[in-house]
């Protein structure tokens, strides 16, 4: 079915592109496919992906960039969970982290339980929504060459990125699912796993 | 009527546990607690839109290294059941102090199906819960649930009983 924001980026090509050379980059990813697309990309103790807590991803990308200001935080995330979480746009805004960002993967369906039609599909933009949110600074992406331009700004500003990628499904790429295995290797990569 | 102290020594329980996030849906009842942390340069306070936002709050600073408390009302627990998924998959604390309505004295009928219905909906989730009734009680109730939470990972809810806040009074 084709709907209006119907975009043509390849999801895994976008997602490689945004974790080139990671570095010491956080990442923590929505549930379902952004999880699968950060996990082919190269799974890393600095990875947190989501298997559940839909709408949680932002928030725990907040809670992260205000205890560690001095690295930087990406969350990955569907069209389906963001959402879920849209509330979080306004508290991010108003918390004003400046080393938070958002990258939102974008194919106006929610892709794990059948393609129905999300809202973004319908009505919902949702980089205006970050905007009128307090967001000073969204973009939106069609093409590969929009996605390298975006690549230093989420690494570098508290950016609001839509990526209009294609709806095809990708074979799923299945990272750790354990929760507390991720926790875990997560606080020992960044240091603080005494406490 | 004096203000009541506890709720400043339930602050310094909460400095003394290492607690340096403090988010929160706004209360009557966690009003004392809101100003102090807002006063406070050492506590990063956030302002949440629905309360399940703070459950994930609190997991991302955990990831970071630092220590969370969730301030809500009984009614936003309702909001945070999925959420509570987090803390409990992922083996992480979690600290939440809650106000309760709806069971005792309470004016307004629709705070008691969630007021009823909050320890029972916690203890489903995984979350371990304790009560404050007593003011004298208070803040050494936090300081053993927060070494519950941060030292033995896991998630617990402290109920502050409405008999402790006082009934909220409406005045035509």
């Amino acid at each position: 079915m084709s709907l209006p924001n119907s975009g043509t980026l390849d999801r895994r090509a976008v997602v490689a592109a945004l974790l080139r050379d990671p570095g010491e980059l956080m990442v923590v990813t929505g549930l379902g496919s952004a999880t699968y697309d950060v996990g082919a990309a190269g799974d890393r103790p600095l990875n947190f992906y989501l298997w559940g807590a839909m709408g949680g991803s932002a928030m725990i990308g907040l809670g992260l960039a205000l205890a560690q200001p001095a690295r930087r935080v990406l969350v990955i995330t569907g069209d389906g969970e963001m959402l879920m979480g849209m509330g979080s746009l306004a508290t991010i805004a108003a918390a004003g982290a400046a080393n938070l960002a958002i990258a939102v993967l974008d194919n106006a369906r929610y892709g794990e339980t059948g393609s129905q039609p999300s809202h973004t599909g319908l009505t919902t933009d949702l980089a205006a929504v970050a905007a009128a949110c307090g967001w000073r600074a969204t973009a939106t992406a069609h093409g590969m060459e929009e996605v390298e331009a975006l690549r230093p700004r989420l690494r570098s500003e508290p950016l609001f990125a839509v990526l209009r990628i294609s709806a095809v499904n990708k074979p799923r790429h299945l990272p750790p699912r354990d929760g507390a295995y991720l926790t875990d290797r997560f606080r020992r990569a960044l240091g603080v796993a005494g406490g | 009527m004096d203000q009541p102290t506890w709720p400043a020594d339930v602050y310094v329980a909460l400095k003394a546990a290492g607690v340096t996030q403090l988010g929160y849906v706004p209360d009557a009842g966690h009003a004392y607690l809101i100003k102090a942390a807002q006063a406070d340069p050492a506590m990063q306070t956030v302002v949440l839109t629905t309360e399940e936002e703070g459950i994930a709050l609190a997991a991302g600073a955990w990831l970071g290294g630092q220590r969370t408390v969730m301030l809500m009302q009984s009614s936003g627990v309702g909001n945070c059941i999925n959420m509570l998924s987090l803390p409990v998959a992922c083996r992480m604390p979690l600290l939440t102090l809650v106000t309760m309505r709806g069971e005792w004295g309470e004016f307004n009928p629709w705070q008691v199906p969630m007021g009823t219905a909050t320890g029972p909906v916690l203890t489903a989730a995984g979350v371990h819960v304790r009560r404050a009734d007593r003011p004298d009680e208070a803040a050494e109730m936090v300081a053993a649930c927060a070494a519950l939470a941060f030292d033995s990972h896991v998630p617990v809810a402290v109920l502050f009983s409405q008999r402790l806040i006082g009934a909220k009074v409406f005045v035509k």
